[in-house]
């Protein structure tokens, strides 16, 4: 029992975290952001690096930056008519080259793609309160992220405060990349929140049943994959985004709705 | 009694002049047609008028102005995961609409309850405009702002949705600024006329200032339209 606590502490948290996941990536996929999850998780890493040179936990280092760096493609954005992913793309791809110049070794690979050993107190809060941010954040403001996503003109004068709404948007999505960094890694958080939303893409034709299929896939291949990985004594990242991936593969086999 | 007061309004974008020196006033339950040649700055005007570009000069609603926006065709993705009733569900939330409003909007605009289940890329250019002057008339707007509303529509769907929104206007008492391409429109339900052209701009009612003259300097050739006058 004392063994078995844990570790459901942990599949409960991680199942949190994919509900997030899932719900932030329908967002992120609906606004065309699939290709910017990966790139934006790379700024995590020269928040590592400093972390781990300054002796802070590397959690706090990497939101930090990940925090840091949507504030940063809010405010470019603004600024220039760039499309966010072409901003994302060169700041982060930046940001992973100095992020490897200061990491090193065993740290980056746990970095990159997630480590193995039991939650700090501080982390499985950090877990459970950043997940629920995340989750309170789409489903409050989900009609206003509709609107938006529609019409920024149209959402101007449905009385949404667009550039704010913008902004806290960029904010959860970097905070969801935090949270997984313990459990994936750098490299794979991104793609739990975009695999899961592409499924549900292809198969939805409303809200309700995109959030709701984007949300049981990340659950499941998080489940599954957490499984899977603790049978082979591996990191649970990988086995989770392989999971995630295959059911991608496996949702091509059916035809979509028209 | 003006819903808006517009002077010496100017807009710049990427360093380029789009607008200069445009001023004009709307009165309230009127009509205001907005023409001009593609790239004279139509719906550039519009986004500064709602506030979604920088501008000089001065733009002032009256204080209890609620705007209602329906912009120019959209481009929606086909596999986007949004029917038409989130999309107003989504308006309803935010307005605080009830459902029986969601129906009247519906009714004004004479789209059928059962089109809302169809994903928004995948509806008709009639459908989603429609749909898009349902949504901005959630949350009872005094003033609709419509950027070529009949913009890829049929010529049936049009002169339907032409009768729409002459309709809301007399019977909501709403005022409307329109932007068109179409002069038989304008002639026929706008009160005012705001002309933008290469070389400035003109403002009055269409009849008056909508002479061959000027619609040539607007458009920069002359144009064959021939008004219609009834004794």
């Amino acid at each position: 029992m004392h063994e078995l606590a844990p570790e459901l502490g942990s599949l409960a948290l991680s199942a949190l975290m994919a509900v997030a996941a899932g719900l932030m990536g329908s967002f992120a996929v609906m606004r065309r952001m699939v290709l910017a999850a990966d790139p934006m998780s790379h700024i995590a890493l020269p928040g590592i690096g400093i972390a781990l040179v300054l002796r802070v936990n590397p959690l706090w280092g990497a939101l930090a930056l990940l925090l840091l760096g949507a504030v940063l493609i809010w405010a470019v954005e603004r600024r220039t008519r760039i499309a966010t992913e072409a901003v994302i793309g060169v700041t982060f791809a930046v940001a992973l080259a100095v992020g490897s110049v200061i990491t090193s070794g065993e740290q980056l690979i746990d970095a990159l793609l997630g480590a193995r050993g039991t939650l700090t107190l501080h982390e499985a809060l950090f877990g459970i309160i950043g997940a629920l941010i995340v989750i309170v954040f789409v489903l409050r403001q989900r009609n206003a992220l509709v609107v938006r996503l529609v019409s920024p003109e149209i959402a101007m004068t449905s009385a949404v405060n667009v550039a704010r709404l913008d902004l806290y948007f960029l904010l959860a999505f970097a905070l969801t990349i935090g949270l997984g960094l313990r459990f994936l890694g750098v490299l794979l958080m991104g793609s739990l929140i975009i695999i899961p939303a592409a499924i549900a893409r292809r198969f939805a034709r409303s809200l309700g049943r995109m959030l709701t299929v984007s949300v049981v896939v990340a659950v499941a291949a998080t489940a599954v994959g957490t499984y899977v990985a603790s049978v082979a004594g591996r990191p649970s990242g990988p086995f989770i985004v392989m999971v995630a991936g295959g059911l991608f593969f496996l949702s091509l086999l059916r035809r979509r709705e028209t | 009694m003006n819903v808006l007061e517009v002077q010496d309004l100017g807009i710049r974008l990427g360093g380029t002049e789009v607008i200069r020196g445009v001023t004009f006033n709307l009165p309230r339950a009127s009509c205001l047609a907005v023409i001009g040649p593609n790239g004279a700055g139509k719906t550039v005007m519009l986004r500064a008028l709602i506030g979604a570009l920088p501008h000089t000069g001065k733009i002032a609603w009256a204080a209890d102005t609620v705007l209602g926006y329906v912009p120019q065709r959209l481009d929606i993705e086909r596999d986007l995961p949004l029917n038409g009733r989130d999309f107003l569900r989504a308006k309803a939330a935010l307005a605080g609409s009830s459902s029986a409003m969601q129906a009247a909007a519906l009714r004004s605009v004479g789209l059928a309850e059962e089109v809302l289940a169809t994903p928004i890329g995948n509806m008709s250019g009639g459908q989603f405009q429609r749909l898009l002057i349902a949504f901005a008339l959630l949350g009872n707007p005094n003033v609709l702002l419509l950027d070529e509303p009949a913009a890829g529509v049929d010529a049936p769907g049009q002169a339907h949705l032409n009768e729409v929104i002459h309709g809301l206007q007399d019977t909501h008492a709403m005022t409307v600024l329109l932007v068109s391409h179409d002069l038989s429109v304008v002639y026929r339900y706008a009160d005012h006329v705001l002309c933008l052209g290469r070389h400035g701009a003109c403002f009055g009612p269409p009849r008056s200032a909508l002479t061959p003259e000027t619609l040539q300097e607007v458009y920069g050739q002359p144009l064959g339209f021939h008004v219609h006058t009834h004794a």
